[in-house]
């Protein structure tokens, strides 16, 4: 199409009233094209292993699926009416419970805590910040391994207690300890990367705030409640949901530490999915599990990000 | 089966493989659920099993390999696929869900009724009875019972281990306590005395007394090695209901936990104590971890000790079975056929205690376990394997071995009452046990 053929569209469409709707050139369409093929391997990458599992594993719930039995039977609701009288279920979404309040409050405190401390400019923060974020490079079940021999009743940790004079619990074989366990471990395992974020934040706060505040009169504690605080809230929101749905699908820990004992007190919600699939062949409820699981991340990150106007700055 | 149902059938599996892989999935959409003897062209052959040892592997692929070069128009090449003890069943299991089932696979005793009444194995009896030269009756009927329904058998039982006490006699003598091989030759070989003898030998090393082999508190069904000779087991002959309240398994159970908590004769929960490293004065283990000893301490091995009723020998068992899944189930049975014919059972006996009658002299076996005398062969393997029984095993095992392990963690305390968590236990598994 020619220039003026272009304009004479343009009056065209005018006098009808309505606005000239630009046609795509050739060079748009070469770069419609080229822009679709760049983004097509990750857009086939989430088809293939994010929609196809989701919507597999909603389909899979809804039948009576035992891999050694060969069976596969429509079941309807029949998985989502069995969660609902499973008292295992609910014992273990109670565990994960307990595991994700534990986590989260020790978690993002020492995270925050340690971040405050190793942003002062003294001599060997560097030296701390390695020494904290290392775990986070290393290997998950290599460190669950290490831990699950320190924390035997006769282990590194109960022998270190016997040189000051306390005698330890049986850290693993105690519903309370064991679960207490789990949260260690998991926290000194993942708090070093919460530790760099939230040090990336804080190194974000201008100092003339807070100096002005300090020429004000505030002390410490309010200058940081009032002026550090709300200045990193964005990073506090993103540290608390990776922390909560990372505490969701806790998995090597408990297999390497308890195995979901003593009892069932430590036997999670991704655990229990684990033993009705893989040990038990039951695919079709541990599918309807994995939905669950998936309705509660949404609904819990959909809920702290509703929140987030409330707390996080500029963010009403 | 019908066309539709076979359909029906396939859909999760190629679906699941979808999820892991499209590698996955191409291989779950092909083969036959039927299989066929004589496929169209050569197949390759998998098998699943839980070792790791290149000697075991070497001698499976040297008679694998005499089977394809006997039949090549069947065969062009066999794979053994080791998968770490730990997660063997679970990884198996997977393997099934992704439509990627291997032919063959090793099965553990345990999970023998629910494979079998699952219909997850082919049907190997007319295979193995029609080899020429197979001699089916020379295999015991005691050993085949575990796979077999309705007179049809389902897995061969090509490992027979039975379970022993391995004795660290350098600590014993240390502990000024008598020799257990003493006791066996005099008729006092118990229970009572491997107690006493095991807390006497950790007093005074400071180490552990006896430790029953990959129990930790978790494989409780480790323990029918010692609750066996009380005349004890967890439920009826049919499964269908709980014994762990007879008042044999309770005073068993008493027994186990007065050892640990009164006696110091056991180690406590979280304590680990590797007898072959020199941590405990005895162990019950099956005879094939012999090949973990060195000479780094004096040893002997015994049989297990004569408990209230008498003594009961316990063995493990492996079978191998082949997957109905699988591709080629019929060709799959025809190498097992070749692989535990006379000939071949005999090589395999030097690692794995047969389930032939011919085969079961402690001459066969001694070629394979250079470090134990004829007279321990004999005494253990031999013996060992007659009037045995197995360890526990149900067609629901999976559930309750899990739902056992969580209820007896309450008796694994120093104040537990052990008829109240046998009781407990009992009332939990009831279900489970009925199906």
């Amino acid at each position: 199409m020619t220039s003026s053929a272009v304009l004479a569209a343009a009056d065209t469409a005018e006098r009808k009233g309505r606005p000239a709707r630009p046609r795509r050139s050739a060079a748009t369409r070469q770069d419609w094209i080229v822009g679709y093929t760049m983004v097509a391997p990750v857009v086939l990458g989430a088809v293939a292993f994010v929609i196809v599992p989701l919507v597999a594993v909603l389909w899979f719930s809804l039948h009576d699926w035992n891999v050694l039995a060969n069976t596969f039977v429509f079941s309807g609701i029949d998985n989502y009416e069995r969660m609902l009288a499973d008292p295992g279920l609910r014992d273990s979404l109670l565990a994960s419970l307990w595991f994700s309040i534990g986590l989260v409050v020790l978690n993002v405190t020492l995270a925050l805590f340690l971040a405050v401390l190793l942003n002062q400019k003294l001599p060997g923060t560097t030296t701390f910040r390695t020494f904290f974020f290392s775990p986070v490079v290393v290997s998950l079940v290599a460190w669950t391994i290490v831990w699950s021999f320190l924390l035997q009743s006769d282990g590194g940790i109960n022998g270190f207690l016997a040189t000051v004079g306390i005698e330890g619990p049986n850290w693993l074989r105690n519903d309370v300890t064991a679960m207490l366990a789990v949260i260690v471990v998991q926290v000194f395992k993942n708090v070093g990367l919460n530790l760099i974020l939230f040090l990336a934040a804080l190194q974000g706060v201008p100092e003339e705030i807070g100096e002005a505040a300090r020429i004000d009169g505030a002390g410490a504690w309010r200058r940081f409640r009032s002026i550090t605080l709300p200045m990193i809230s964005p990073t506090i929101l993103l540290v608390m949901i990776l922390t909560i749905v990372g505490s969701l699908e806790v998995f090597a820990q408990i297999a390497v530490l308890t195995g979901g004992g003593p009892g069932n007190s430590t036997t999670v919600l991704v655990y229990y999915l684990y033993q009705q699939a893989f040990r038990f062949n039951d695919f079709g409820y541990a599918s309807a599990i994995a939905v669950l699981m998936f309705l509660i991340v949404l609904v819990l990150t959909l809920v702290q990000w509703q929140t987030r106007k409330r707390w996080v700055f500029n963010e009403n | 089966m019908s066309t539709s149902a076979s359909r029906r059938r396939r859909l999760p599996l190629t679906a699941g493989a979808g999820i892991a892989a499209v590698a996955l999935v191409l291989a779950g959409c092909s083969g036959s659920p039927e299989g066929t003897a004589t496929p169209d062209e050569p197949v390759e052959l998998r098998m699943t099993v839980w070792t790791a040892d290149e000697t075991q592997l070497g001698l499976f692929q040297e008679i694998a390999d005499e089977y394809v070069a006997e039949n090549p128009e069947l065969v062009s090449k066999v794979t053994f696929e080791p998968i770490p003890f730990d997660d063997y069943t679970t990884t198996l299991t997977t393997q099934l869900a992704g439509g990627n089932a291997p032919d063959l696979g090793w099965i553990l005793e345990s999970y023998a009724p629910e494979f079998v009444s699952s219909g997850a194995l082919y049907d190997i009896t007319g295979t193995l009875q029609d080899h020429e030269g197979y001699e089916y009756d020379d295999l015991l009927d005691s050993s085949l019972a575990l796979w077999q329904q309705d007179d049809k058998l389902f897995a061969y039982p090509f490992s027979n281990s039975p379970f022993a006490v391995f004795v660290n006699t350098d600590q014993i003598a240390a502990a000024g306590q008598p020799n257990p091989a003493d006791l066996v030759a005099s008729g006092d070989w118990t229970f009572d005395a491997a107690r006493d003898i095991s807390a006497a030998s950790a007093a005074t090393s400071g180490k552990q007394g006896l430790v029953v082999r990959d129990f930790d508190y978790k494989v409780w069904e480790n323990l029918a090695t010692i609750w066996s000779s009380f005349g004890a087991s967890p439920w009826s002959e049919d499964g269908a209901s709980c014994t762990l309240t007879d008042p044999e398994m309770v005073d068993a159970m008493t027994w186990i936990h007065d050892a640990i908590f009164v006696d110091g004769a056991m180690p406590e929960p979280g304590v680990t104590a590797d007898f072959f490293a020199g941590d405990a004065a005895m162990t019950i283990t099956q005879i094939s971890r012999a090949s973990a000893l060195d000479d780094s301490f004096g040893w002997d091995v015994v049989p297990l000790p004569d408990g209230p009723e008498g003594r009961q020998n316990v063995i493990g068992q492996a079978g191998i079975g082949v997957f109905a899944n699988a591709e080629n189930p019929g060709v799959a049975a025809d190498f097992l056929a070749f692989f535990t014919e006379p000939e071949n059972a005999e090589k395999l006996a030097a690692y794995f205690p047969p389930p032939r009658e011919s085969l079961l002299n402690a001459e066969t076996l001694a070629a394979g376990n250079p470090r134990l005398t004829e007279e321990q062969l004999q005494a253990v393997v031999v013996d060992g394997i007659q009037d045995a029984v197995t360890k526990p095993a149900h067609p629901n095992f999976a559930k309750i071995q899990d739902t056992v392990r969580a209820q007896l963690d309450a008796l694994w305390t120093a104040d537990a009452d052990v008829e109240s968590v046998l009781g407990s236990t009992c009332e939990t598994i009831a279900p489970l046990l009925e199906g």
